[in-house]
């Protein structure tokens, strides 16, 4: 039995330990929005927050997480979450959508880090998250205005 | 008053590197430990300039990945405290230990790179260049010989040299005789051969 907490509920599973808390997730708890994408931390799909940092849900062992405070897209409820959710609606970002919420989350810890991220903090968070469509420059569009309206400055 | 208080710090701070270059240099006084010291650097140096260990001491702001030192993808930076940045911190895709599989994710505790202002370069360092910046406290993060050889010794990053995970090349030379001649080299004096 392993007890971690998840988008601030405290949940117990009994999995391997060894089992990825991505599977965990989709599995045993049916959080649906992390993507399984190439299963080697190489795509960035499957990334969560655990104790505000982001991982690869694909390659860390459940028992890592063990009492520790998980977040997923579900949870993002932090205001520049909500922020990013805002931007990337207005911003029409996703095309098949399969990478978005990875995106988002990664996206999540640039915007609690600086406040007015540059084209090259972007780069440099984002390097690790794939899109095959090719959405990069809508992402892009999509973190500033996030950090726009998280500031309070645009509307 | 400032200025001469400045001075002050600056003469003292400059005595405390001189002294602890000159220990480092001085304590291997019989000429035979100091030959053994310069004749085992050709044994440490061939460790050091192992892809297991450039890797993580890159010449840039970038690591470099697998055995032809490529630089690593996903536009990852070392971010000043070696430690990565944003949501590419090194802990977001590497563990306390090694993920199972090939092409996976290496892993050891505390796994990051020496930090902006002690950048530690081993790439491309020629031998006698190499031994003089690691002797130095000033550029090798404040060491003193004896910790040196801690960190080598003991060190969970450096021992991942010799556990690098599936897919990867472990340092050829085994970690005993690496210590052994690690310890020749810092107990005649970290001699910078000729």
């Amino acid at each position: 039995m392993i007890t971690l907490e998840v988008n601030g509920r405290s949940v117990v599973v009994d999995v391997d330990p060894g089992t990825p808390l991505l599977w965990v997730l989709r599995e045993n708890l049916q959080l649906m929005g992390t993507k399984y994408g190439c299963g080697a931390a190489q795509c960035g799909s499957c990334t969560v927050h655990v104790d505000g940092n982001a991982v690869r849900s694909c390659v860390l062992p459940v028992s890592a997480a063990a009492g520790k405070k998980v977040t997923t897209i579900e949870g993002l409820t932090e205001p520049s979450g909500a922020a990013l959710k805002q931007a990337w609606i207005e911003l029409d970002v996703p095309q098949c959508g399969y990478c978005q919420t990875g995106q988002i989350m990664s996206a999540a810890i640039l915007l609690r880090q600086k406040r007015q991220p540059s084209d090259a903090d972007i780069d440099a968070c984002m390097g690790g998250n794939v899109c095959r469509c090719a959405t990069y420059v809508r992402i892009r569009g999509a973190i500033h205005r996030a950090a726009a309206l998280a500031r309070g400055g645009a509307r | 008053m400032r200025r001469t208080l400045d001075r002050r710090v600056l003469l003292v701070a400059s005595l405390a590197a001189a002294f602890a270059l000159a220990q480092c240099r001085a304590a291997g006084p019989d000429p035979a430990a100091q030959a053994r010291s310069a004749a085992a650097w050709a044994t440490v140096y061939e460790v050091l300039q192992h892809p297991r260990c450039v890797n993580c001491h890159p010449a840039g702001d970038v690591p470099l990945v697998g055995e032809h030192r490529e630089v690593h993808p996903q536009n990852v930076q070392s971010g000043g405290n070696g430690m990565g940045l944003f949501a590419m911190a090194c802990p977001t895709c590497h563990r306390d230990e090694n993920t199972p599989g090939r092409h996976m994710p290496p892993g050891a505790p505390r796994w990051h790179m020496p930090p902006r202002n002690t950048p530690l370069v081993f790439e491309g360092r020629g031998a006698r260049e190499l031994a003089r910046q690691l002797a130095d406290p000033s550029q090798n993060g404040n060491l003193s010989p004896q910790q040196l050889l801690e960190h080598v010794k003991s060190d969970p990053l450096v021992l991942w040299g010799w556990n690098p995970g599936e897919g990867r090349a472990p340092v050829p030379v085994p970690h005993r005789t690496f210590v052994a001649a690690f310890q020749d080299w810092v107990e005649g004096g970290c001699r910078v051969p000729e």
